[in-house]
């Protein structure tokens, strides 16, 4: 992946709350800025987007930069379109007007059509409606397609999903997935839900307490076990993997990783789709030696690649080699002595349940 | 009926309210986005010396206003420097001190309503490629406008209802300065009730309508 692409330099003071980053980003997909709310992760984001003017920062993109010791574009100047947490439409102006209101405003040279964002967020029917007379989903979808209408070349987004239900979030998160996998803009994500940074990031930036404690793609950052990431019964890996098989009788699919391949509840998804296979560690349990009779379908050969202890005294995290892949497991201490746990150790993994991620 | 001079005082009354209207939309609206917004620490002067007229007595506004706009006075200078005569006992007098009177009209509903939109909507404009200026005119303004609505009523009702500063700075020459709250008083002097009773009524009516105006007319303001 190539980073640097994104240069990110800020440091910024307030009473009770320092920010201090320098970070290098890749100049395509989904980064997410994850991190306990407080962490600076929004702070940062205002401060790419001129929001907020750090006392020292530097911010180029793309080999243009937009905030040095010398420069600093307001950011009506910045090719930049952003996604508040609230939709923050306004309120005086249909739907359609909110989204010509940046439209009207952007450099001609457009790339995306204001038909091809409408029909992205599927908001056509919405059109001649005033804001109120929106739902909350219906709302963030509009404010997504409005910032996409201005041409960004780096879409910002702050926590899009965090004032909606559940409902509204499964209502949105395909349109997300969309957008990723449709427009070739950078996107910069805030978030502070493990499972949405699952389903959408190809690179987590993680914050605490205004500063970096990782950046890296998503899978070998999530992998890490020196992190103090604060996911709790969150914490696991994402694999790419791919569908590999269907079985009609029993309604299961194979999907194949790199290393490996696990057995999932069959969601739908034809032969040879894309999917992220998300594991947490609570669902991974290891044996040294093969168990014959268990429920567990999935049973994989690995090689234990490091221990480390998690938030609670009594608990581990195990992080096992499979292949070319890895995967994390949760188990006592305890356990963890009685097995004999040591990094290079051959053992079988056990993984009870897949969250598939289309 | 109402006679010419009353007639000629409601035209002046009502030529002199949209005047200071007009005249404060255009100076207050700067003031009450500045009061809305800074941080600065001029804030609570600026806005106690906008809200002074609200409890001075208009006598003694009137007295200030006297002196500044007198030969010696600041004002005074200024008009002498200017090559036009002075102010005090002209109409245009009277509406300089009319819209020193009735600033906190205009600023204070105006200010509120900019407070009460926020950062948010000029923060989203400004992502959506609209320069400040831009912004101001095509997201402040709109949202705004309910109390702008009330400020530009309440402004022009409070000009008209106003006395003790035009008679201050006005005096009571008519067709200049006679305006129907001076004509009234005049009246009830020269103990013409019937004629003052007739005026009187125009102007309460005048007044609660335009109350009920302002209480009745709700901005449909909902969740944005």
């Amino acid at each position: 992946m190539d980073t640097g692409n994104i240069r990110v330099r800020f440091h910024l003071g307030w009473p009770g709350f320092t920010l201090d980053v320098d970070l290098a980003l890749p100049g395509r997909g989904v980064t997410a800025l994850f991190g306990p709310s407080g962490s600076g992760k929004t702070t940062l984001l205002r401060c790419i987007a001129g929001l907020e003017r750090a006392r020292s920062g530097f911010f180029s993109f793309q080999g243009d930069i937009w905030q040095d010791g010398k420069t600093w574009l307001p950011t009506y100047q910045r090719p930049l379109g952003y996604v508040f947490q609230e939709a923050s439409l306004f309120p005086h102006l249909s739907v359609l007007g909110n989204l010509r209101y940046g439209r009207q405003r952007s450099a001609a040279g457009q790339r995306l059509s204001l038909d091809h964002a409408v029909g992205l967020l599927g908001i056509g029917h919405l059109l001649d409606r005033k804001p109120e007379r929106l739902s909350g989903g219906e709302r963030q979808r509009v404010g997504i397609a409005r910032a996409l209408a201005v041409n960004p070349r780096l879409l910002l987004m702050d926590e899009p999903l965090a004032a909606l239900d559940l409902k509204r979030k499964q209502e949105i998160l395909p349109y997300l997935e969309r957008l990723r996998d449709e427009l070739d803009i950078p996107v910069l994500y805030v978030s502070h839900s493990p499972d949405e940074v699952a389903r959408l990031a190809d690179h987590l930036v993680v914050l605490e307490d205004g500063r970096v404690l990782a950046n890296g793609p998503l899978g070998a950052t999530l992998a890490r076990l020196d992190l103090p990431i604060r996911l709790g019964e969150e914490a696991g890996v994402v694999l790419d993997a791919v569908v590999a098989e269907r079985d009609a009788a029993w309604h299961l699919a194979r999907v194949d990783f790199p290393g490996g391949s696990l057995w999932t509840r069959d969601q739908g998804l034809a032969a040879g789709c894309r999917v992220r296979v998300r594991v947490l560690a609570r669902d991974v349990s290891l044996a040294t030696q093969r168990q014959e009779h268990t429920s567990i379908l999935n049973l994989l050969p690995g090689c234990v690649d490091a221990i480390a202890d998690d938030d609670h005294p009594g608990l581990a995290l195990v992080r096992v080699r499979i292949g070319a892949s890895v995967l994390v497991a949760r188990l006592t201490k305890r356990s963890s002595v009685a097995l004999g746990l040591v990094p290079g150790l051959a053992l079988w993994v056990q993984v009870k349940s897949v969250a598939l991620i289309e | 009926m109402l006679t010419d001079s009353d007639l000629q005082a409601i035209w002046l009354t009502v030529k002199l309210a949209s005047i200071v209207t007009a005249i404060l939309l255009l100076v207050g609206t700067p003031i009450a986005w500045w009061l809305a917004r800074t941080r600065s620490p001029w804030k609570g002067p600026i806005g106690a010396v906008v809200a002074l007229p609200l409890v001075l007595p208009p006598s003694v506004l009137g007295f200030y206003l006297l002196l500044a706009m007198g030969p010696d006075g600041p004002l005074g200078h200024l008009t002498r420097a200017l090559g036009v005569g002075p102010l005090p006992f002209t109409f245009w007098g009277l509406v300089l001190a009319s819209v020193c009177y009735s600033m906190p009209f205009m600023v204070q509903p105006v200010q509120n309503a900019f407070e009460a939109m926020g950062e948010r909507p000029l923060e989203v404009a400004a992502t959506l490629r609209a320069s400040p200026l831009d912004a101001f005119f095509s997201v402040a303004l709109p949202l705004a406008l309910p109390g702008f609505l009330t400020a530009g009523i309440l402004t022009f009702a409070h000009t008209v209802g106003e006395f003790g500063v035009v008679l201050m700075i006005g005096g009571n020459l008519p067709g200049i300065t006679r305006v129907a709250s001076v004509q009234i008083y005049d009246h009830v002097e020269a103990l013409e009730y019937a004629q003052a009773h007739r005026l009187a009524a125009v102007m309460l009516a005048f007044s609660f309508f335009v109350l009920l105006a302002v209480y009745a007319w709700r901005p449909n303001a909902k969740r944005s």
